[in-house]
């Protein structure tokens, strides 16, 4: 069963799930989680247009689409925060339904003409990681490994501007460098990844790692390889459950992973819910002695 | 008379999302309000395998619990500590994952296929019908009708209710204002709301027409009441817009209304700013002489 194309597009997924894993914690502590889903969403219209654009459905040139697109987005949402009055939640979601409503617009162009109906441009929306091909999965490995091999050369610089921004300003880092180069990251992740995830469930991808982790533990490095770990595990089970039952889309078994270990660690991890309530019976018991 | 419903449908989605957001945008509550469009679809989906049926009514149901359950799981992700944005972002993609599973495993030989749950198509809206009354019109217009009329009533019960616990939670809830009954039923009909509406605009675009419309007033109001009439008419003016253009160009109109929505506010944005501009120039100019 295990035949070949499945393991190396098992061993892709697994490589994304690990890099999304870690740009997630990054989003994640920076309280982007949400920033990241918009900039998911809008890689749609980005792939639509660079597809009606060259008519070719290359995945590099979709990639490339898809990137400027979301990255404009975050622009759009940054822009929109400091020059309204505007908050920050209904930018999001405002940028987040725009932009994919001019994906949808897109879309529907390109399957109502004549090439594009066997484009498979749909399989963008909710991912199938079973039809991409050898080349795809090339750039997936590459990509993966760039967004991996970057985090962790900037992993110093990225922690102190998370944990403390005003020192890390004192000490003369680009602060607006490092942000920018942290966005990218969490595109080039998203750009990455919707091939097999689909663009609407990607942020999960970024998210539901990060979340989980944290509630296992409170440092940075640990947190970083737990989520990178949960991530790798959720992409590696789930493309495999999808290979088994043909039919069903990548992106929401995965998802279904990832959900299922946080839900288990909300549970039983040490800030989980299991432990509160010993630890307040503990107290209660105490309370009764004394 | 087809182009008559159609235009209608989107009129009413216009003006019911338009009201419906208005307390979204004031609350701060956009990306959850985006949160439940998403899990809405595991509640549907759950209504047709328990009744076997796509009828309205029950459907309505599961979208409503289905919203109560997110709003309530996010509230209890964040009130045990976990930061609001993963919360809601680990909740609504976990829910919708379910629901397009669900979709796929258990019905999908039925009129329930994702992509018209997400894109909706508002042009077969007029050969869908029920008649109540004696009087025939599209399924979509009924309910949104009927969702249009409980917004303004629960809006006209709990206005000043709403008001002061939007704009001061704590004094609210002092005087005994049941601030998280009216915050569970503000996200029933929040749920409600994009049920109602994503039959025609699919349930991800709808939150264009939720948070839109009442952000690009937010930006040009001075009170609440304004904002409500100017929600109103950019919802309606973005759908019957956005509905000529997708016709003008042939493509989805669901997809074209939420573009004209963006253009609406981007517009209303540099206005703004340009007239701003204009009228520090005056002052300056003025106190210059």
């Amino acid at each position: 069963m295990l035949s070949g194309n499945l393991l190396w597009v098992l061993s892709g997924t697994m490589l994304l799930g690990i890099a999304a894993g870690i740009t997630g914690t990054f989003s994640f502590l920076q309280k982007q989680s949400l920033v990241g889903d918009a900039a998911a969403h809008a890689a749609l219209p980005g792939i639509a247009l660079a597809f009606l654009l060259t008519g070719q459905k290359e995945l590099p040139i979709l990639m490339l689409g898809a990137g400027i697109t979301s990255a404009l987005s975050v622009y759009c949402i940054q822009w929109i925060v400091s020059f309204s009055k505007l908050k920050a939640d209904a930018a999001i979601g405002l940028v987040l339904t725009v932009f994919f409503g001019i994906g949808v617009v897109f879309l529907t162009v390109v399957n109502r003409s004549p090439i594009g109906n066997q484009s498979g441009l749909n399989n963008f929306i909710f991912g199938k990681a079973a039809t991409m091909t050898k080349a795809d999965l090339m750039w997936l490995f590459i990509s993966a490994a760039i967004i991996i091999l970057v985090s962790l050369f900037f992993y110093k610089e990225w922690k102190l501007l998370i944990f403390d921004p005003v020192y890390a300003k004192g000490i003369g880092l680009p602060i607006e460098a490092l942000k920018a180069t942290l966005t990218v990251l969490i595109v080039m992740t998203i750009v990455t990844g919707i091939q097999a995830v689909g663009v609407i469930l990607m942020s999960a991808l970024l998210i539901i790692p990060a979340a989980s982790a944290k509630l296992w533990t409170k440092k940075l490095s640990t947190m970083l390889l737990l989520s990178a770990a949960i991530g790798g595990i959720a992409g590696i089970t789930g493309t495999f459950i999808s290979a088994i039952r043909t039919g069903l889309s990548t992106g929401p078994i995965i998802v279904l992973v990832a959900a299922s270990i946080f839900f288990i660690s909300y549970f039983i991890s040490p800030a989980g819910q299991i432990n509160k309530y010993r630890r307040k019976m503990q107290f209660r018991k105490q309370g009764d002695i004394g | 008379m087809i182009e008559f419903w159609v235009v209608l449908t989107g009129l009413l989605v216009g003006v019911t999302c338009g009201i419906a957001g208005v307390f979204l945008i004031l609350r701060k509550m956009s990306m959850i309000a985006d949160a439940i469009s998403h899990t809405v679809l595991f509640g549907i989906v759950m209504a047709y395998i328990i009744t076997q049926s796509l009828n309205g009514f029950w459907m309505l149901i599961g979208a409503a619990v289905a919203g109560i359950l997110t709003a309530y799981l996010v509230q209890l992700l964040h009130s045990s500590g976990i930061q609001e944005d993963a919360a809601i972002g680990v909740v609504f993609t976990s829910l919708f994952a379910a629901g397009v599973l669900l979709i796929t495993l258990f019905a999908s030989n039925v009129h329930l296929d994702v992509e018209h749950v997400l894109m909706g198509e508002i042009a077969f809206v007029p050969w869908d019908r029920w008649t109540v009354l004696g009087l025939a019109m599209p399924k979509a217009v009924w309910m949104l009708l009927l969702v249009l009329v409980i917004n303004i009533v629960f809006l006209l019960l709990f206005f000043k209710e709403m008001k002061l616990a939007t704009f001061d939670p704590v004094y609210a809830a002092t005087i005994g204002i049941p601030v998280v009954f009216l915050h569970y039923g503000f996200m029933t009909s929040i749920s409600f709301t994009t049920v109602a509406a994503f039959d025609s605009v699919g349930a991800i675009l709808v939150v264009a027409m939720l948070i839109g419309p009442a952000a690009t007033a937010y930006l040009i109001s001075k009170t609440i009441q304004q904002m409500f009439v100017y929600s109103m008419l950019f919802g309606a003016g973005a759908s019957v817009i956005g509905y000529y253009l997708a016709k003008l160009w042939d493509t989805s109109i669901a997809g074209m209304m939420a573009t004209t929505v963006g253009l609406l506010f981007i517009i209303t944005l540099i206005s703004l700013k340009i007239i701003e501009r204009r009228r520090k120039a005056l002052v300056h100019k003025l106190e210059m002489s």
